[in-house]
């Protein structure tokens, strides 16, 4: 059965294309996809991404449970509303998913997971809840909509009474804000400033309209789905999944191998480093005309690849990639698109930051 | 629903055909099939001297969402190709059945198979039990 967020009916009366994703009714576009993408980088857009799953972690022993349950640090969360990137392993140190946990108190931790992953996910987090007698909660009665673009937080702390109004516009990036009900944190999924707004189902349709009167422009997936990968943004399912690892998936980053902590996966991602990656992930620009796209093959001079996540950049008006080559593949390669090699450099990813192209892309 | 040009003939897979009066084919894809396919990124054209066959895929449009070939409505040879498209695609999001034309067929077979094709009741008629 697909489920419908409680902005189903609001993004109808807008017009939007509505798509399965991961068993949910959602917006794909109002119109344009390209014309929402640029919005967001230009001005502020929005996305009902009330889909994903809002999990509350309680217990005296919740930090003490993440450490085991995430490859990244939660020790490096000091400050209550303060948030984390992270992904969540497996024993073999495959990616189960990746997800944002906010520090709210010593025995109050949230952690935010994909939508599509939602059943495996609950039922891994209550398996490994169980020894440390953390109670996990599904917030169902929560929406959230992301508001994204240079204008975006602007916009946002202008619908907000004086105190919020204020702990909003001071907050850093990564850090959420709570009051009136209203979870405000400065993250997001574009590459591009702005909030996440975690609000009560029953708020959320009113949240949304009074935004849409301060303008800003309704995005849907499609538009998510080029900003992020412009920003350099992994996508679960597409660019990692549980037969592979942070290492091979562009993620060394949010691993942190500190001293004595036991994370579930840590082993094997140890045993992989020290026998050699093989894989690793990589971003393609194209610089002739087309589009890159999930599955196309990799030829490299020492071997085999495959794209992973592909697109058309409206910003950059050229496909863009990421890729999963053999290690050491080197800086041009090719893709096989319908029987064509089509030359593609390799690049440094970002490829878009603060609404322009990166450096070498 | 954009109105739905009367000389037009269709192919299921939502390419329209219209016979000129020189006896060429004109072949775009349908106001239907742009809007289902969203912001058109990309078109890869035959070349003029093609030889087509009636079926065959013989172009691809390309959007940010999907690849989609388009196929030939008739046989017969390439005699125009819409090279304004490559540099602007979003022509066919614009103007399907007008500026968005996407090549020009000398047709080898015309009266047999245009037989085959949709007229536009037909064609309208598909594409709302598609929707539904």
């Amino acid at each position: 059965m697909t489920r419908k967020t409680v902005l189903n009916q609001t993004h109808r009366a807008l017009g939007a294309k509505m798509v399965d994703f991961g068993g949910w009714d959602m917006p794909l576009h109002y119109g344009s996809q390209i014309d929402e993408h640029h919005a967001v980088r230009r001005d502020a857009g929005m996305f009902d991404v009330s889909h994903m799953t809002v999990v509350d972690l309680r217990g005296a022993n919740t930090r003490p449970f993440l450490r085991r349950l995430l490859a990244n640090s939660v020790d490096k969360l000091k400050v209550p509303g303060k948030a984390l990137y992270s992904c969540m392993l497996n024993e073999h140190g495959g990616v189960i998913d990746d997800l944002i946990v906010y520090y709210l108190a010593e025995d109050f931790f949230r952690v935010v997971v994909n939508a599509a992953t939602r059943d495996k996910d609950l039922a891994w987090l209550e398996r490994q809840a169980k020894a440390f007698d953390v109670v996990v909660s599904e917030r169902a009665d929560l929406a959230m909509i992301a508001v994204q673009g240079p204008n975006a937080r602007a916009k946002v702390q202008s619908l907000l009474g004086p105190a919020l109004r204020e702990r909003a516009a001071k907050i850093g990036k990564f850090v959420a804000a709570e009051g009136d009900g209203l979870f405000i944190a400065r993250t997001g999924y574009t590459g591009e400033d702005g909030y996440e707004i975690i609000v009560p189902e029953t708020q959320a349709v009113e949240l949304w309209n009074r935004l849409l009167a301060a303008g800003v422009k309704p995005a849907g997936l499609g538009a998510r789905d080029t900003l992020r990968l412009e920003a350099g943004m992994n996508l679960y399912g597409q660019d990692m999944d549980e037969n592979v690892t942070p290492w091979e998936a562009g993620l060394a980053w949010t691993v942190a191998l500190d001293d004595g902590r036991d994370f579930i996966g840590r082993a094997a991602l140890e045993r992989q480093r020290a026998d050699g990656v093989r894989r690793e992930m990589v971003g393609l620009v194209m610089d002739e005309k087309g589009v890159l796209r999930h599955g196309q093959r990799v030829i490299t001079p020492v071997g085999d690849g495959e794209v992973l996540s592909g697109t058309f950049s409206p910003t950059l008006g050229k496909a863009i990639a990421f890729a999963r080559v053999p290690t050491g593949a080197g800086a041009r390669v090719a893709v096989d698109i319908r029987g064509r090699e089509v030359p593609v450099r390799v690049v440094k990813y970002p490829f878009v930051r603060d609404g322009k192209a990166c450096a070498g892309v | 629903m954009n109105e739905i040009p009367g000389d037009l003939k269709f192919m299921k897979s939502h390419e329209w055909a219209r016979i000129e009066d020189n006896g060429t084919v004109t072949v775009g894809i349908s106001d239907h099939a742009q809007s289902l396919l969203g912001d058109l990124v990309y078109v890869e054209l035959p070349s003029v001297g093609d030889e087509v066959q009636a079926g065959n895929a013989c172009a691809v449009v390309e959007s940010v969402k999907a690849a989609s070939d388009v196929y030939a409505p008739v046989s017969g040879k390439v005699v125009a190709v819409n090279s304004a498209l490559a540099d602007k695609p979003e022509t066919i999001n614009e103007d399907a059945y007008g500026e968005g034309w996407i090549f020009v067929v000398k047709p080898s077979n015309l009266a047999e198979e245009q037989e085959e094709l949709l007229d536009p009741d037909a064609y309208a008629e598909l594409i709302e039990s598609e929707e539904h």
